[in-house]
């Protein structure tokens, strides 16, 4: 393993494969009565998060915890970059209270590739603007694994806010590299120009996207991305490529809807989806700590080209 | 390379402390009693002395699986190399109150059955833990005993000890390699 996670490409093949088989046998420490190993003691975790999240950053802590690392938050709004302090003098400034590692979520792509340039502890990028999101890719395989056992020649439909998904760019990456034939579907506005060059097939027409498909997985509608108008409206949106029973059955019968979240219930995923028999969301949030347990683990160790 | 146990040496090893086992319970005691097997190579060994206690008795023992990567005390304290493989613990019945055996192929140093101890502990307090060993070759950096073992190995700390399964290895065989 490379010294930081910012990007699935970081990751060869049998580093992946390395992950998902110790998220495996960390998943098990979560049914204990005491959910709790001494691996990562005095070993500090700093979280510096940018952006709201709920999901991400309790599976980190939690994640952290249940290995005995010393954690802390740093929330955005109540720290000194209110103040006007940039990124990097702000991670110099934890720097030097020498934690192991930071996880980072930031708005702008590329800030964990600044951090890790920056920084001699470990990165791991929990999330840059639009870019990467390399940890959630990581759950999802586990969850797909977990369902379909392998990803190899699966029918894998990306729906939804292609254009501003990090989720879409590591989960491409890293569904291509476990063979996965990955399908991509929105409206034509929000399809990123040349996805194509990634290996995944586009279709603005969601019937085609889905028919036969393994796995369907939503992506978020994020207004607070967009500047401008990509559609003409929400109800107009669900209307063509929200995801709703009818949709849903024309995919395999035995199709897993999976969703990063948070949803937006009516806009890309109807209800009686979101809570219906195929569904695996809430399952991909329980993954989510067995697999950052993993990634916290394997990149404490000595290994890696600095 | 010599072969200190062949495999048939190594089966009535495992009986005869299948026997032991036996004739140390009291009335009642082998309800209580289950085994842990450490990864990699305590596990079939665990699961030969249950089906050697079965074959006896006609009582079937619990078995379970420890993984203690996550407990051990060399971890994080080598600069250089990747982090050992983590592998799945699975002990499918609760501990509380049992008479854990844990046994494990070769007891050394004992810093693997400290580890294993405090993982253990971690699923419920059971009554009394004891530890099976096939081969005991010496050089206890803890106070750590067998109960049962399976052959004294006087080796020296330069030699190595490996145990092989037929599960594991594709055959039963102990031996001890020169440096």
């Amino acid at each position: 393993m490379k010294k930081d996670l910012l990007s699935i490409s970081d990751l060869s093949l049998d580093e992946i494969h390395l992950i998902l088989d110790t998220a495996e046998a960390m998943r098990e420490i979560g049914q204990r009565p005491i959910k709790k190993v001494p691996t990562l003691r005095g070993k500090t975790v700093v979280n510096l998060f940018y952006e709201p999240s709920t999901r991400t950053r309790t599976s980190f802590e939690i994640a952290e915890k249940r290995l005995s690392a010393d954690t802390l938050n740093i929330a955005v709004a109540t720290s000194s970059v209110q103040k006007g302090e940039t990124l990097a003098d702000t991670a110099m400034n934890i720097e030097a209270m020498q934690p192991d590692m930071i996880v980072l979520r930031h708005a702008s792509s590329g800030a964990a590739h600044l951090l890790s340039r920056i920084c001699k502890s470990r990165i791991i990028n929990a999330g840059d603007g639009m870019h990467e999101h390399p940890t959630q890719a990581l759950l999802d395989a586990f969850t797909i694994r977990e369902h379909k056992r392998t990803l190899e020649n699966l029918k894998v439909t990306i729906v939804g806010d292609l254009l501003h998904s990090r989720v879409l760019r590591s989960n491409v990456l890293l569904l291509r590299a476990l063979g996965a034939d990955v399908w991509v579907s929105g409206p034509a506005t929000l399809v990123p120009t040349g996805i194509e060059r990634l290996g995944v097939h586009v279709s603005t027409r969601i019937e085609d996207a889905v028919e036969d498909a393994d796995v369907i997985m939503m992506l978020r509608i994020q207004q607070e991305r967009m500047q401008g108008a990509f559609f003409p409206s929400l109800r107009e949106y669900f209307n063509t490529f929200g995801m709703t029973v009818a949709r849903v059955a024309r995919a395999k019968p035995d199709v897993i809807i999976m969703h990063p979240g948070p949803m937006n219930r009516g806009v890309e995923i109807a209800s009686d989806v979101a809570d219906g028999p195929y569904s695996v969301v809430l399952e991909q949030v329980a993954n989510g700590v067995a697999v950052r347990m993993a990634v916290l683990y394997l990149l404490a160790g000595g290994q890696g080209e600095d | 390379m010599p072969v200190v146990m062949d495999g048939d040496r190594m089966s009535r090893t495992l009986t005869r402390i299948a026997h032991e086992i036996l004739e140390r319970q009291n009335a009642g005691g082998l309800d209580e009693l289950a085994l842990v097997g450490i990864r990699t190579r305590g596990v079939p060994i665990a699961r030969r002395l249950a089906a050697s206690i079965a074959d006896i008795s006609g009582h079937e023992v619990s078995t379970g699986a420890l993984d203690i990567t996550l407990y051990r005390d060399d971890l994080m304290r080598h600069a250089i190399g990747a982090q050992p493989l983590v592998r799945k613990t699975e002990i499918p019945f609760s501990i509380d109150d049992k008479r854990i055996l844990l046994v494990d192929d070769v007891l050394y140093t004992g810093r693997t059955i400290r580890a294993a101890l405090d993982a253990l502990i971690e699923f419920g307090r059971p009554k009394t833990i004891q530890l099976v060993v096939l081969v005991d070759r010496g050089h206890r950096e803890l106070p750590i005993k067998a109960d049962y073992v399976g052959k004294n190995l006087p080796t020296s700390p330069s030699q190595s000890v490996q145990v092989h399964l037929a599960e594991i290895d594709g055959r039963d065989e102990v031996e001890i390699r020169e440096p």
